[in-house]
Formats: structure tokens, C-alpha cells, sequence
């Protein structure tokens, strides 16, 4: 009886029954691992792309090359879409963020008559579809008999990212412990230099990231463009105009550089938020 | 004194802004949405006669698309739900220290233009592609069967492209349940499903209404996607808008069912943020 | 005005004090005034009004009516960079994206002080932490950061230092090690301190005088010995420890004492220590005063008969019993285990005896409850 025991000190369990459990047990995690396939699939193949010898349409593989990547200019308007992109994004960034941050502010720190007023204002640009926002925009414009082009297209993103400002900075003010302004006042410094020296500090990620959110929403935007750029190419636009004939190698090139360029100021940014607080 | 006007002073330039960029155009739209056509004047002259049967007709004339955005648009979300709810938990719960990295690698393909990404599912998807000759080679789909050109094409691509819409608000909320309770769900005798039911969807529902909104609301409002990856078959009613305003020059109808769309979506917006009983959205 | 005002030095002078949030009144007509250099508790449960008083006192909220002054200068109203006042924040405040050394000196920069670097050092000295100057603040832990934010504050030498339950985040070892350590930086850099707390422990251990505070006024104050052993009310007597309270009657006089009638037994009470309005009155005896005897033990001073012992808990230093008493109350008695004779036994039959000058008087109309079933303040810690 003894004897039987120490004989079977440890149970094998079968291999299929292992199987199954490490399965049952990690299936979340292969789950995810298919979102995630999913997800770069085609981040994956614009960028296999890139390297594509194609010539003019660059829809099958005819071997690799580098040049596309050398010379990513190479297809006419390519680079002057993405110039029209850059200078759109970055003012409609200068500007969303400023009035985001303010309204931020003012519905974060205050307590005033029709602050739900003022929620809803901000919720609404948000829940309009985009193609209302550009086509509305539109019709003022043409009310007033402004062409659509660069400055009517720096208007309607400003539109959009203002929200998305609000609340991303928004919920860092939430998150900001009153008592560290209470201290800086109790320690000396009047409104402003609690300002300066305390609330935007603390504040300036939240900011940050809001404001590299505003210039990804308008760099990549194509349905308001579309609407109110009027004969101006963005790239966006360009991708999709020239899709219908075979998009260029060089779009892949700069879609591909934009994400590893973003990427790696993400990372960046969360090394040096990481080492600012620890 | 002075504190009670800074809230308003700090508010004053974003609101006329938006006041003038988004109320005011809102405004001349529904103006436009009544007018009709001048006898005798050109192409896209239109004056204002109240004629709210606009309405009627732009709808009776595109009630299929109108019915193919909603239908999309909630397929979409669905399957953007299911895809996600399962990745934020795995993020939140099972990545332990690479939390961060998978969260950004969820937003990284933004990065990249959706438009090319969403050519790129159409070259994939297409006849050029692998995945359609590797299919009919195990007999999957029949010779005569395409990926692209069809509704399951376009939902899908809508799916993709509004996924981290719904992962990101999922993920925030589902990140700051307390994995505590979970384990007490399980010492009270709840197993995995009734612990999933009753304590770990409740707490996260917050972010299921504001992912599903974040997807929703721009999936039907979406035409690049029946554009790129549909046919004429699975036009939506962003389409016909865009055509109206650039191919017809027909503002009035392009405004009336602009202003159907917003409608139509603040309308069922707002029937589900009364029954997920969430005003936390904002 | 604004030069006046964080120049202001003298004792803290609060007058008719109020603050009501709509139909709440958090603090009701509250004067007192805490002298200069020393170290004052206000004490009292959640939501007495200590904490509100403290930000009145801060310049963190605006008194809804009453008057603040430091020495001859008024500052109700002006703002708190303006007061020569300095706060150690509940859960400290520190900010996070500044060194040590940054937080210290933020008061000092703020104020055009020279010298910045040498007094930072010499505080970072007095507090043991000098090693630390480069640190951010969450690197520090719990103590260490209450430490900093002690160092914060004391470094521009303030009239008038506040401590908002400065050591309600710290375990109970570090903290009576803190409140020691307190207690001799108040000494050593002789400032006047004000501390709320809800922890009666911990304001008896540090401060000269108590304030007793509740719904917004306050209760009673005095030195802790004071408020210990001279309580004016039940609501003193059941929070400052723990107190048998006996409904009587005051039958007589017998010099300085008064002859009080305890459900038929009579015992003696000072006058000076009975704070009843007419005959009738609560006698009070701290638990750890009464002595018990089994019924042929000849005992002196006073004696209630006819007890009973319920339950018997032994904790060591100490063996606490419940007496049942011929009207049905239980007393509360605490014996020093130091002489070495048996303990007593559940259902043994005793006398409780005391000296008569334990024995403190209440109003006979008062809750006798009041103060006792307290719930310890619960802290937000985030």
C-alpha cells in the first residue's frame, strides 16, 4: 500500500489535458495576441510597401528597393500634400490647445453659472459625425462667400480638436490634489506664481498629450478636409484621390516614418513624465 | 469680483469660436435644409422657402442607405466591442509590467493614416491579395466569391479603424477596478461568469458606453470605408451627402439629411446614456 | 497693509468665529486665543469644525462672519501667501514635481529670501534628512515625507504653524516616535503651534492646552490634565477617555464638598469639581480611580455597595472589570495588576470604593452618551 504510494509520487497528467489547461488558463492572452495581429496587419503590410520597386501604383509586389525611401519625394505632390498637413496640423494644434486648456480650466477649477451649459457645448462637436461638421462648415463659407483652402481647413479642425482638448486636459486637472495649490498659497506664492510654479506644471503633461492628440486627429483627418480644402491637397487627400489610380510607394514611406516618428515620441514622452514624478 | 468673472473671461474665446464655427454653421444648416431651387437660376442657387417636405423626400429617396449606416455602424460597434473588451482586460489585468507598451502599441497604428491602412486592407482583402486565393485554394469561399466590394468588407473596415475608440475608454475603466473585488466575487462562491456578470462589467460600464459612443457616433457618420471598400451596393448615407454636396449641388437635401443623421444620433445617443444611466462622459 | 500682515507676531486671537455652508454650520461662534509659542490642540470627531477652523486660521477659507487677528493685526481677510502662517497638509502635499530641496525652498524663493540654500541645509538638518535634498517626493516614505513637509513649513519661521492631522497617515509606531520628535522641534524652534486632531492620545502626549471641540464650538479647554480629570461636560468626559457617569442628586452640603445622593447611597463631591446647575447631577469617576473589595474588606472615602462583577478582562498591565450595580448600571473599572492579590471573579459580590477628590459633577440634564459612541475620523487616503 506504502510502496504504491511513493510510486506515484508526482500524477502525470496526459499532454492533451496540459494543453488544454495552459490553454484555458492564457486564453486572454492569445486573444489579445490576435487583437493585436489584427490591429498591425495592415500597419505592417503599408510598411513591407514602402519597399516595394513599384513604379507608378503600388499594388503588387515587384521587389525590393530602398529608393522609395531615399527619395521620398519622388512622386509628384506627395511632399506638398504632407507640408499642406504638417502647417494645417501644427496651427490647428497651437490654437485647439490654447482655447482647449482654458475652457479646461475654467470648467475644472471654477464653479459658475451654466458650467452644464458648457459641458454640453463641448460634448456636442463631439457627438456630430464628422461629415455634419465639415458640410456645415461648408455652407457658412459659402454664405459668406469665403473659398474653401488652407485657412477654412485650420478652422474646421481647430473645431474638432477643441473638444478632445477639454476633456483630455480636463481630466488631469480633476486629478490634481487641490491641497498642492493650497500649499504654494499657504508658502507664499500669490495666484499667479501658484499658477506658474505649481498648477501648470502638473498640469503640462496632460496638456502635452492633449496637444499631440489634436495634431494626430487633424493630420489624419480626411472627411472635413475634404469638405473644406477646396482645391488644397493634404495627405490624406491625396491618399484617397490617388487611390483610385495606384497610391505612390513614397505615401507608404511617410506613413510608415510618421509612425515610428510618433511612436518614438511616446515613448520619450513617458520616459521623461516617468522621471519627472519618480 | 474678479473671481467670479475668470471662469467666463477663460471661456469667452473658445466659445466664440466654437459659437461661430460649429453653432452658427449648425444653424445655417437647417436654414439651408428648408430651400429650394430658384426657377430659372443657375446650378446651386437656392432660395429659402420653408419647404419642409425637403425632409420628407430626402429620406423616403435614401432610406436604405439610411438604414445601411445605422446597421453598420451598430455591427461595428458590437464587434469592436467584443474585439475589445477582452484586450483591455488582458492589458489591464495580465500584461504586469508591459501594461504601458500594449497600450500604446493599441494606439500606434493610428499613426500610421487610416487611409492607408484602410487601402491596405483593401489590397489584402482584394483579388491581389493572399487571403482570397489562399481561401478558395481550401475551398473557404467559392471562385467566384470577392472579400472586397461587400458589406462584410466595409464593417469590417469600420471595426478596424474605430477600435482604439472603444479599447482606450474600456481599458480606463476596467484599469482601475480593484482586482480585490474580483477575488471577493470569488471567495462569495461567484464563479468566472457570474463574477463577470455581476461585478466586473457593472464596474466597467462606464467605459462600454463611452467606447460604444466613441465608435458609434463616427461609424455612421463613415464613408470612407464604403467608398474604399465597398460597392455601390453599401453606400451609406455619409456617400450620398458627400455626392449631394459635390457631384449634384443639391444643398438642400445634402443639409436635410445632415441634419436627419444628427438627429438620428443625438436621439438614440441620448436614449442610451438614460438607460446606462451614465453622465459621466464628458 | 499686505507688508503689515505677514510681518504681524503676537498670540492668535479668534473672535466670534463662523462658517455655514448654506444650512450647515461648521463652526458657531467660536473665540479663543491661543497664546504666543505655544502648542495647542483643537481635538474633537469628523466634522466638529477643527479642520474648517484650521483653514479659517490658514486664510483657506473665508470666515462667513467673526474676526481673526495675530498680535494687533487683523487678518480675516487677506490671503494666505499674505499671513505669516505656514500648514503641514493631511497627507503632506508635497509637490510632486519638485526636489526636496525645490519644496523647502518654494516658500523661502517666493518671498525674495536670500540665503535660500543655507537655511534649506539647516532645516534638512533639524528634521535628518539632508541626504535626501536631490530626492523627488515620492521617492520618501511616509514618514520621511511628513518630515519634509514639517521642514517646508517650519523653514520660513512662521508666526503661527498649523498642523492638520499631520500624523493621521503614519502607522501607530512611527507616530508616537513623531509626535515626540514634534513636540521637541516645537521646544527647539520655539514657534507657536496649532494641531487638530481627532486623536486624544496624541493631543494629550504633545500639546500645552486642549480645545475640545463640537458641532463648532468648543467643549472645554485647559492643559491636558485639566480636561482629564476636571471634564465640564459628559461629551470631555466620555471623549478624553473613558468615564462612569452616575445619576444623583445633590442632597447637602459638608464644607467644601457637596453631599450627593447616588440611588440611595450618599457620597462626597468638591465643590470646585461640580459643575451642576440645581440638584440634580451626573457624578463622574474615572474607571482607573475606582478601587473594588469584596464585601468584609473595611474601605474608606467613597462606597457604592451591592456590586456585582459581570465580566472580568485581563490585558496585561491592567485587568478591566464590569461591575453590575443594584439600579442595573454597569461600572466600568480598570485595576492595576500590581499588587499581586488575586484578581476578582466573575460573579463575585463587591464594594467599589474611591477618594472623594476623583469625583467630578455634571449637569444633571445632559446626555450621558455624548461623546462616548464617536466614530474614529475616517481619513481619506488616496
Amino acid at each position: 500500500m506504502s510502496q504504491k504510494i511513493k510510486d506515484a509520487t508526482i500524477p502525470t497528467i496526459p499532454l492533451g489535458a496540459r494543453i488544454q489547461r495552459w490553454v484555458g488558463r492564457n486564453l486572454i492572452k492569445i486573444y489579445a495576441f490576435f487583437a493585436f495581429t489584427y490591429l498591425f496587419i495592415p500597419v505592417a503590410y503599408t510598411f513591407a510597401f514602402s519597399f516595394n520597386d513599384s513604379g507608378k501604383s503600388n499594388l503588387i509586389w515587384k521587389g525590393f528597393t530602398l529608393d522609395n525611401w531615399k527619395n521620398p519625394c519622388g512622386a509628384p505632390e506627395v511632399c506638398n500634400a504632407l507640408g499642406n498637413s504638417i502647417k494645417i496640423g501644427l496651427l490647428a494644434t497651437i490654437f485647439s490647445t490654447i482655447l482647449g486648456t482654458m475652457i479646461a480650466f475654467a470648467i475644472g477649477r471654477h464653479k459658475f453659472k451654466g458650467r452644464s451649459t458648457s459641458n454640453l457645448l463641448i460634448f456636442l462637436p463631439m457627438a456630430t459625425p464628422e461629415i455634419v461638421l465639415g458640410a456645415s462648415l461648408l455652407s457658412l463659407f459659402l454664405v459668406f462667400k469665403i473659398n474653401p483652402g488652407f485657412w477654412p481647413t485650420v478652422i474646421a479642425h481647430i473645431v474638432f480638436c477643441i473638444s478632445f482638448v477639454v476633456v483630455t486636459v480636463k481630466a488631469r486637472i480633476a486629478s490634481l490634489d487641490p491641497r498642492l495649490e493650497q500649499a504654494a498659497m499657504d508658502l507664499y506664492a500669490n495666484e499667479f506664481q501658484t499658477f506658474r510654479r505649481v498648477t501648470l506644471p502638473l498640469v503640462a503633461p496632460g496638456i502635452a498629450g492633449a496637444a499631440l492628440l489634436a495634431f494626430s486627429l487633424s493630420f489624419d483627418d480626411f472627411i472635413i478636409t475634404n469638405f473644406n480644402s477646396g482645391t488644397l491637397t493634404t495627405f490624406p487627400k491625396f491618399i484617397y484621390v490617388s487611390a483610385a489610380r495606384g497610391i505612390p510607394a513614397q505615401a507608404n514611406v511617410i506613413g510608415s516614418a510618421m509612425f515610428f516618428l510618433a511612436l518614438t515620441i511616446v515613448i520619450v514622452g513617458q520616459l521623461v513624465n516617468r522621471r519627472r514624478v519618480r | 469680483m474678479r473671481k467670479i468673472r475668470t471662469p467666463y473671461l477663460l471661456l469667452l474665446p473658445g466659445f466664440a469660436f466654437l459659437f461661430t464655427f460649429f453653432i452658427l454653421p449648425i444653424i445655417n444648416l437647417a436654414q439651408t435644409s428648408t430651400q429650394t431651387s430658384v426657377v430659372g437660376g443657375d446650378t446651386g442657387q437656392y432660395e429659402q422657402t420653408l419647404r419642409f417636405a425637403n425632409y420628407i423626400d430626402a429620406f423616403v429617396e435614401n432610406k436604405e442607405q439610411f438604414g445601411r449606416s445605422f446597421l453598420y455602424a451598430i455591427l461595428a460597434t458590437l464587434l469592436a466591442l467584443a474585439i475589445s473588451y477582452p484586450l483591455a482586460y488582458a492589458i489591464a489585468f495580465k500584461s504586469g509590467k508591459y501594461k504601458n507598451v500594449l497600450l500604446v502599441l493599441v494606439v500606434a497604428p493610428f499613426f500610421t493614416s487610416f487611409l492607408l491602412r484602410t487601402i491596405a486592407w483593401k489590397q489584402i482583402l482584394g483579388e491581389e491579395g493572399f487571403v482570397v486565393p489562399t481561401l478558395r485554394t481550401f475551398g473557404i469561399i467559392s471562385e467566384s466569391t470577392t472579400l472586397t466590394s461587400t458589406s462584410f468588407a466595409v464593417v469590417m473596415g469600420m471595426t478596424y479603424n474605430f477600435l482604439p475608440f472603444m479599447t482606450l475608454p474600456l481599458f480606463a475603466s476596467i484599469d482601475r477596478i480593484d482586482p480585490r473585488t474580483l477575488e471577493a466575487s470569488g471567495d462569495l462562491y461567484a464563479n468566472g461568469i457570474t463574477t463577470f456578470r455581476k461585478v466586473t462589467l457593472p464596474l466597467s460600464m462606464p467605459g462600454v458606453v463611452a467606447g460604444t459612443l466613441l465608435t458609434f457616433i463616427p461609424a455612421a457618420g463613415d464613408y470612407v470605408n464604403a467608398a474604399i471598400l465597398g460597392s455601390p451596393n453599401t453606400k451609406m448615407l455619409g456617400n450620398v451627402i458627400e455626392s449631394r454636396y459635390f457631384k449634384v449641388v443639391d444643398y438642400p437635401t445634402a443639409a436635410a439629411l445632415s441634419f436627419t443623421l444628427m438627429a438620428a444620433i443625438l436621439i438614440l445617443v441620448t436614449l442610451y446614456i438614460r438607460k446606462a444611466g451614465t453622465e459621466e462622459l464628458v | 497693509m499686505v507688508k503689515a500682515s505677514i510681518e504681524a507676531r503676537g498670540d492668535l486671537r479668534l473672535t466670534r468665529l463662523t462658517k455655514t455652508y448654506g444650512d450647515f454650520t461648521a463652526v458657531d461662534d467660536l473665540s479663543l486665543t491661543i497664546a504666543k509659542g505655544s502648542f495647542f490642540a483643537l481635538l474633537g470627531p469628523s466634522g466638529c469644525g477643527k479642520t474648517t477652523t484650521l483653514r479659517m486660521i490658514a486664510g483657506l477659507e473665508e470666515p462667513t462672519a467673526g474676526s481673526i487677528h495675530l498680535g494687533e493685526t487683523d487678518i480675516t481677510t487677506t490671503k494666505p501667501y499674505q499671513r505669516p502662517i505656514n500648514t503641514v497638509f493631511q497627507n503632506y502635499a508635497l509637490f510632486p514635481h519638485l526636489t526636496i530641496f525645490e519644496n523647502i525652498a518654494f516658500g523661502l524663493r517666493r518671498r525674495g529670501k536670500s540665503d535660500v540654500k543655507e537655511a534649506v541645509e539647516k532645516v534638512l538638518n533639524l528634521v535628518e534628512l539632508p541626504h535626501l535634498a536631490q530626492r523627488k517626493p515620492t521617492q520618501l516614505s511616509g514618514g520621511q515625507q511628513q518630515r519634509i513637509a514639517l521642514a517646508r513649513a517650519i523653514v520660513n519661521r512662521p508666526a503661527l504653524l498649523l498642523l492638520d492631522e499631520p500624523l493621521g497617515a503614519l502607522d501607530l509606531k512611527l507616530r508616537r516616535q513623531m509626535q515626540i520628535e514634534l513636540k521637541w522641534i516645537q521646544k527647539e524652534v520655539g514657534l507657536t503651534f496649532v494641531h487638530v486632531t481627532h486623536d486624544q492620545e496624541e493631543a494629550m502626549t504633545m500639546a500645552d492646552t486642549i480645545a475640545v471641540m463640537n458641532e463648532g464650538q468648543i467643549e472645554q479647554m485647559g492643559s491636558p490634565a485639566d480636561l482629564y480629570d476636571n471634564p465640564e461636560t459628559a461629551y470631555v468626559a466620555n471623549f478624553l477617555g473613558q468615564s462612569n457617569l452616575i445619576k444623583g442628586t445633590i442632597s447637602g452640603n459638608d464644607g467644601d464638598s457637596q453631599i450627593v445622593d447616588l440611588y440611595g447611597q450618599k457620597i462626597s463631591l468638591p465643590k470646585s469639581r461640580s459643575h451642576a446647575v440645581d440638584s440634580s447631577t451626573y457624578a463622574g469617576i474615572r474607571p482607573e480611580k475606582f478601587r473594588i473589595s469584596l464585601l468584609e474588606t473595611p474601605v474608606k472615602g467613597n462606597v457604592l455597595s451591592g456590586g456585582k462583577i459581570e465580566d472580568v478582562s485581563y490585558i496585561g498591565v491592567s485587568t478591566q472589570y464590569q461591575v453590575e450595580m443594584p439600579w442595573g448600571q454597569e461600572l466600568m473599572v480598570f485595576e492595576q495588576n500590581d499588587d499581586g492579590v488575586a484578581p476578582f471573579k466573575k460573579g463575585d459580590a463587591v464594594n467599589i470604593s474611591w477618594e472623594p477628590t476623583f469625583t467630578f459633577g455634571l449637569r444633571g440634564d445632559e446626555d450621558a452618551t455624548a461623546g462616548s459612541e464617536v466614530a474614529p475620523e475616517v481619513l481619506d487616503e488616496e
